[in-house]
């Protein structure tokens, strides 16, 4: 049998609930130079389930913190993103992408004004891509300061059950507003609490001090309903979702317009412009992209992984899966895919090569899953 | 009837000229939950190292390697609807094809048990 695991020589970072994950019994492994749980005992299926059902607690203190501030920070981060982040209310959370000149991405991320000033942006962004894009904003903004929150651990709580589970440390934050994000003093220690997530359900990220995070995390693991998550469940949960994974489904080759994204520019920002790439993604809007970030379910049992080919029923290639695999909530293969923009409408019936062999598919809406967002 | 084993944790399970194949309990615990399994053909012809199947878990798909050369002469075809016996009785029930081999002599290329335990603890 091939070898289901890759192997690395290069020494891997380590978060601060890294001997919480072991005694836990996971399977650890490398990810963004980081040794991460993969799996834990009761395995990828039982803990995507558990997510959608009850609560996951997930280890992302990979992903990269900072907070961005001085004066006029909101009105310069705009020059680097095309998310509304002047129309935030103080203690919204955005997201948005680093753009490119070209429009294409340089990572997603999630921004959070922190006051009516604008002056303080709290950032989240992809652990693989953290130093790029700390480096990248602190050469085109060298008038604001980057304070990178290394010393924070990140705490994902996702789940149906997570408000109920978060409101007994937290009263009240089982009324925040979904993409809000509130700074909870407790006992001395500075948490920044946000509901957001990656899992398409209602939840939680939780930033605490990497000294208080493994007392944090233990005592959410007391609560029954709350199991820990390794990124194995976090990525076929994120997938069922429709929300892109940086590096498979978005990079510096597509634009937020060729990935579907176009939901995350504003009306202003589009007729504005003012970021990195405006005039290729304003072409794009016009025009239509010449291809576009598409839902893809398979028929039957296969799943279509990253890379496969997708054709039309006589064989034209015209497109590639970017991300695929076995959605367990839908108990069937999902993926998403670039198609050409002809292609792209949903019902369209497709072929997904395998393994070389052609299997039928349709492009599909997503999320292949409900979202359960808290909407108050 | 006797149990053979690959580096590659396959085992191949011997009565007569006919080799029952599948993977071993640590490849199973390696993959994670299996959700789907591409089974060749009856008739095939397969040789010792090509594929004999393909088993994906929730993360990855891993090809099976044939422990063996011969032609398939069934395919444990209930591993369609409930790719999981392979991880619940891999040894047992979650057998993946029956060949007929063409050189048995290839069997002594391959571990016994006990070769295989000691294999195992080097990992």
């Amino acid at each position: 049998m091939t070898d289901p695991h890759s192997h690395s020589d290069t020494p891997l970072k380590q978060t601060p609930l890294h001997d919480l994950h072991v005694k836990l019994g996971a399977r650890m492994a490398a990810f963004a130079g980081y040794d991460m749980p993969i799996q834990y005992p009761s395995g990828i299926l039982q803990e995507h389930l558990h997510t959608r059902a009850a609560v996951g607690l997930f280890d992302v203190s990979h992903m990269g913190q900072a907070i961005l501030s001085g004066h006029d920070a909101v009105k310069r981060l705009e020059t680097l993103v095309p998310g509304d982040l002047a129309a935030l209310a103080p203690g919204r959370i955005r997201y948005t992408q680093f753009l490119n000149e070209d429009g294409g991405i340089l990572d997603d991320l999630m921004v959070t004004r922190l006051n009516q000033s604008g002056d303080q942006l709290y950032l989240v962004v992809n652990a693989g891509r953290k130093d790029a894009d700390f480096a990248h904003v602190r050469a085109r903004l060298p008038h604001l300061t980057l304070n990178v929150l290394d010393d924070r651990a990140l705490i994902a709580l996702q789940g149906p059950k997570a408000a109920e589970v978060l409101s007994r440390h937290f009263p009240g934050v089982d009324t925040m507003p979904f993409m809000s994000l509130r700074h909870i003093e407790k006992d001395g220690i500075a948490f920044y609490i946000s509901r957001s997530g990656y899992t398409g359900e209602d939840g939680y990220e939780i930033s605490v001090p990497a000294t208080h995070a493994v007392a944090f995390a233990g005592s959410l693991l007391q609560a029954p309903e709350v199991k820990p998550i390794g990124l194995g469940a976090r990525d076929s949960l994120r997938l069922e979702s429709g929300l892109c994974l940086y590096g498979h489904d978005i990079d510096t080759t597509t634009t937020p317009v060729e990935a579907a994204l176009m939901w995350s520019i504003s009306k202003r920002r589009r007729t504005e412009g003012g970021f990195p790439g405006d005039e290729r993604v304003r072409l794009q809007l016009a025009h239509g992209p010449s291809r576009a970030r598409v839902g893809l379910l398979p028929e039957g049992k296969a799943p279509a992984r990253e890379g496969c080919d997708i054709t039309t029923a006589d064989g034209v290639l015209i497109g590639k899966v970017t991300s695929g695999g076995f959605g367990p909530s839908l108990n069937a293969p999902v993926a998403m895919a670039y198609v050409e923009a002809e292609h792209a409408r949903i019902g369209t019936p497709v072929h997904v090569l395998v393994r070389g062999k052609p299997l039928k598919a349709t492009i599909a809406k997503m999320p292949f899953v409900p979202q359960n967002y808290y909407r108050g | 009837m006797t149990i053979r084993y690959s580096k590659d944790h396959e085992y191949i399970s011997v009565d007569g000229d006919v080799g029952t194949i599948g993977i071993t309990d640590y490849a199973q615990n390696a993959l994670g939950d299996v959700v789907f399994v591409e089974l060749p053909s009856v008739g095939k012809a397969i040789t010792k190292g090509g594929e004999a199947a393909v088993v994906e878990s929730v993360k990855a798909a891993s090809e099976v390697f044939s422990p063996a050369s011969g032609t398939v002469v069934e395919v444990n075809s209930d591993l369609e609807a409930t790719p999981s016996t392979v991880n619940e009785d891999p040894a047992g029930k979650g057998w993946f094809i029956k060949i007929k081999l063409s050189n048995p002599s290839e069997l002594d290329e391959l571990m016994d048990d006990a070769a295989y335990q000691d294999f195992l603890k080097t990992l």
